[in-house]
């Protein structure tokens, strides 16, 4: 009988989803090994065709999305207990991702953006209600939690896979691996180690060329008449994640003339990624009077969101602010 | 046990002024809350932001950063740096809903024994009026003594 395999989505956009079937072929090395026994993307299967089954009987479950209410933190947990190995497959069960940015607003101000809007026509100004009667008995919709929170703050979880969403390249290794793995030929890692993706910063697999950086002011990309091509973009006042960010995506962005936004999250022995780009941004600024300082850092309208774009949920200040 | 609040301040001191400054202020006497919890570094500038975060995720109320005058660094200009950093941290401070005053910094030659102790006493005081950094779920940096068990006369 072949290994089981499951895959799932919390609070996620779904392009995990499409990373995987991206993987080409690979995919059906999956089949050919796995028995797929919940993917709710790909295949129908119910939760209690989950719950029937008995504990630690899938082998692999890739899990990607944060857990933003009590529907995904139920499916976390039954998933951890059904699942012998369970990944934190992309950036939002990594480290809450853009969903994982609301945790900078309170629930009330997210309900308003999304249901009062410009984007929402609800003149009745109507809000979910996580309980409600009926003559027929009294529904229920999934508890809306104050914080998004990652994976691993909620259950426990055997192997990380950064990236928004990971490489596919680095997927379809990942996958051989585990397949040799069931074949006798490798061993698993240390449990807790980060797969598909490579340990130093983003700034190692980039090909750009890099003198001292000095910096008079931040610029957004678009703003430049004309980006050097073949010079580091963060020496070009773009701010660039490169510094603090892990690689194993082969710095696409930069090698595209874009900057690295930081989708792969911490670096190794990152503590914590915003505060590692807070020493690199700061630094290379070429000032050393508070006022011109003050005018350069202007340049960073939001820097909380530059530099937790990805990973504000696993950031030491709101890791300590749970509020759940 | 009083209700009045004692803040948790964690102070990182340069190396080569204002850890000396601190040393000179113990020799001198010169008394400064007991609130503050001076961390050595060899520089302002090996003052990794993590160290901020870190501590105040973890209690601390206030963070107080030293470094010697400008132009008068051990290792030529890294206390710009630590400049330059300490004016970043504040901006995302505000982000997080952290009030910005909670970080201060303070340069203090090894000489200025008594600035220093007048800053970190006028820090306190400052923190103490902020409250505590209530973090959910976070117990207090230091359990408070039931009563004082010391005092000077």
């Amino acid at each position: 009988m072949k290994p089981k395999f499951a895959m799932y989505w919390a609070a996620s956009c779904g392009g995990c989803e499409i990373a995987v079937l991206n993987i080409h072929e690979k995919i059906l090395d999956v089949d050919a090994n796995f028995e797929v026994v919940f993917w709710p993307v790909a295949m129908d299967a119910k939760i209690k065709d989950v719950e029937a089954l008995p504990d630690g009987d899938i082998l692999l479950t890739l899990f990607n999305g944060g857990i933003r209410n009590a529907e995904n933190e139920h499916m976390a947990h039954l998933l951890r207990r059904k699942s012998k190995i369970l990944v934190a497959f992309g950036s939002c069960a990594n480290e809450g991702c853009i969903p994982g940015l609301a945790n900078l607003s309170s629930q009330e101000e997210i309900f308003d953006a999304v249901y009062a809007g410009v984007s929402t026509n609800n003149p009745l100004r109507v809000r979910p209600q996580f309980n409600w009667q009926i003559p027929e008995g009294e529904l229920h919709i999934p508890e809306f939690y104050p914080v998004l929170r990652t994976l691993d703050q909620v259950v426990n979880v055997d192997y990380y896979i950064p990236g928004c969403p990971p490489e596919s390249h680095q997927i379809a290794a990942v996958i051989d691996h585990v397949i040799q793995v069931l074949q006798g030929k490798a061993e698993l890692p240390p449990p807790g180690s980060v797969l598909g993706a490579n340990g130093t910063t983003v700034c190692d697999e980039c090909t750009r060329r890099r003198n001292v950086k000095m910096i008079k002011k931040f610029r957004r990309i678009q703003e430049l008449p004309e980006i050097d091509p073949t010079l580091c973009l963060l020496e070009q006042g773009i701010p660039c994640n490169g510094p603090a960010t892990r690689n194993g995506c082969g710095a696409l962005c930069p090698k595209a003339g874009a900057q690295c936004i930081g989708c792969y999250g911490p670096a190794a022995g990152v503590v914590d990624y915003g505060a590692r780009l807070i020493a690199a941004f700061a630094s290379v600024i070429d000032s050393n009077d508070p006022q011109e300082i003050d005018r350069i850092l202007d340049g960073l309208p939001d820097p909380a969101g530059q530099i937790y774009r990805f990973n504000l949920a696993k950031s030491l200040l709101r890791k300590a602010r749970k509020e759940v | 046990m009083t209700n009045t609040f004692e803040p948790v301040i964690i102070g990182f001191t340069c190396n080569w002024c204002s850890y000396r400054a601190a040393d000179l202020a113990g020799t001198a006497r010169v008394k400064y809350p007991p609130n503050i919890r001076l961390i050595r570094l060899m520089c302002s500038g090996r003052l990794d932001p993590t160290f901020v975060f870190k501590a105040l995720s973890s209690g601390a109320d206030g963070v107080l950063i030293t470094g010697c005058h400008p132009g008068e660094c051990h290792y030529l200009e890294q206390n710009y740096k630590a400049l330059r950093r300490y004016l970043m941290l504040r901006r995302v401070l505000v982000q997080m809903g952290i009030e910005p005053e909670r970080i201060r910094l303070v340069w203090a030659s090894a000489a200025e024994g008594v600035k220093l102790a007048q800053e970190i006493a006028s820090f306190t005081e400052e923190i103490r009026a902020l409250g505590p950094l209530n973090w959910n779920g976070i117990e207090p940096a230091v359990a408070q003594p039931e009563k004082e068990v010391a005092y000077e006369t």
